[in-house]
């Protein structure tokens, strides 16, 4: 192989970039960014830089002395792909084409917005560098902030803005909170913290539309009600960016369709991050993983097969991990809470914000939620990749 | 020289916090071999000596940075700077440390506490 294209300049494309160079791939490497950023980490965005106690020089996740050895096209957006004989070519929204013979996908997720606030003041989504600056500077007015989607990044906005002293409420269709990855009773008692600091929570309806004219003044609930805003942040979910291989052959379902070694149905071709859909042969199907440390790690996995190309035989993975900050409290989980039958507390308890929760499908643990806990927690995270390897 | 604990007293795979000021952690590899390292993750304040051992690094428990026994280097992100070694002896069955004069790479909320700040 002698030229390598990753396409995406976050987490999992610096990770994929660092793992070809540690697996001895000494060829042409291209990295190309939609952002005009260097790679920069994201869990802050939410929380210490939102905040302000982190600056942008924090975020940076190269060393000042790393040298990948790599062409960066920074502000480059991947726009189109094809297979042209024994090359693979992206084309970039500047009319430019990168031909490579491997290619690393990495294009991550995009924010999704509510329909209809294009051009509204005052509403935000979160999910890169530049959203957070503005965020950060609105947040610093003041005022009344309305979080629209009870998940992680909507609850770790709304603990940032309460410590900054802003009026927050949450509002989640759902019933509970976070029910998708805690599941419903955990949901619960994580998403208790908000209104145990006096931020409101209002579960269970959904979000008609925003008012204002030139700049948000409402959200209007299905249920006729209206809640007053100086800032909306709209928190429900991403949506992977992939438009880019439509028709291109790089089969595509609800992100890239990969082997459980980041293979794609293209020769020569890896998906990684949030953008990927990997086989999981213990759930004997395909999921999408949006976790910081699956960016992280999974591009090792995917960058030995792509230089294999399946020749080595793919480690299994450890059980997904995932943190959240929110009030101070570290909540720390890792498994997967689909497939549980039963969540007990094993140690602590909820209301002192300490404790640890197994999940168990059929007895056997498949998940672990943990406040506080950070020791137990790894006894408990690494158990479960003992009996999931 | 700090006495850590005797050798037998720390199974391989685990580690042991010596609660000095700042704290160090002592890791018995898979290997049989011992380091030492300042036990406060250079990112953000978390317990190295909690974080996940394989082979001759440890994983941070919070955020996952890796950082290498031997040398200290970080091996993986968010961490940035490599977090302080320390020599160990051990001499009749006895773990020592020999801490280093080094200055620590604390993070940043830590640094400030130690200093008499704001955490």
């Amino acid at each position: 192989m002698r030229t390598v294209a990753v396409v995406g300049a976050s987490l999992a494309g610096l990770s994929a970039a660092r793992s070809l160079r540690k697996q001895g791939y000494d060829g042409r490497l291209v990295v190309i960014g939609d952002e005009p950023h260097r790679p920069y980490d994201r869990p802050p965005l939410s929380k210490e830089f939102l905040a302000g106690t982190v600056g942008e020089a924090d975020l940076a996740l190269e060393s000042d002395d790393e040298d990948l050895r790599a062409e960066w096209l920074l502000g480059a957006r991947a726009v189109g792909f094809r297979v042209d004989g024994a090359e693979r070519v992206v084309l970039l929204d500047d009319g430019r084409e990168v031909r490579a013979d491997g290619v690393v996908v990495a294009t991550g997720a995009v924010a999704r917005n509510l329909p209809g606030t294009d051009g509204l003041a005052g509403v935000h989504t979160l999910r890169t560098l530049d959203d957070a600056r503005a965020l950060r500077d609105e947040l610093a007015l003041g005022g009344r902030l309305v979080v629209i989607g009870g998940g992680f990044i909507g609850a770790e906005v709304a603990s940032t803005a309460y410590a900054l002293g802003l009026d927050v409420t949450v509002i989640e269709a759902a019933p509970t909170p976070l029910a998708g990855p805690l599941g419903e009773t955990m949901g619960g008692v994580v998403s208790a913290l908000h209104e145990a600091h006096g931020v409101r929570l209002l579960c269970g309806v959904g979000v008609k539309g925003l008012s204002g004219e030139t700049r948000v003044d409402a959200v209007l609930l299905e249920d006729g009600r209206t809640v007053p805003a100086d800032i909306v942040v709209v928190g429900v979910g991403a949506r992977p960016c992939v438009e880019w291989l439509e028709g291109s052959g790089v089969e595509l379902d609800n992100g890239v369709k990969c082997g459980a070694d980041g293979r794609t149905s293209v020769a020569g071709v890896v998906a990684v991050g949030d953008c990927a859909s990997w086989y999981d042969p213990q759930a004997g199907f395909h999921r999408r993983v949006e976790h910081w440390t699956g960016a992280r790690e999974r591009p090792d996995a995917a960058v030995a097969a792509l230089l294999s190309w399946g020749a080595v035989e793919a480690r299994a993975l450890r059980p997904p991990y995932f943190w959240s900050d929110q009030y101070g409290v570290k909540i720390q989980f890792a498994g997967h809470a689909a497939g549980a039958d039963s969540v007990t507390v094993e140690e602590g308890a909820p209301g002192d914000r300490s404790f640890l929760a197994v999940y168990r499908c059929a007895g056997q643990p498949v998940a672990v939620l943990a406040m506080n806990q950070p020791r137990l927690f790894m006894r408990w995270r690494k158990q479960l990749a003992a009996t999931a390897s | 020289m700090i006495p850590v604990c005797l050798l037998v007293d720390l199974p391989r795979g685990e580690a042991y916090r010596l609660d000095i000021d700042p704290p160090v952690s002592v890791f018995h590899t898979d290997d049989g071999e011992v380091f030492a390292i300042d036990d406060t993750c250079t990112h953000q304040d978390a317990s190295l000596a909690d974080g996940w051992l394989e082979g001759c690094e440890v994983e941070c428990p919070l955020h996952a940075s890796k950082f290498d026994l031997r040398t200290g280097a970080v091996d993986a992100p968010p961490a940035k700077r490599p977090v302080r070694t320390h020599e160990v002896l051990v001499q009749d069955g006895m773990i020592y440390v020999v801490p280093s004069t080094d200055a620590p790479n604390l993070p940043p909320c830590v640094a400030s506490r130690l200093a008499g700040g704001p955490a």
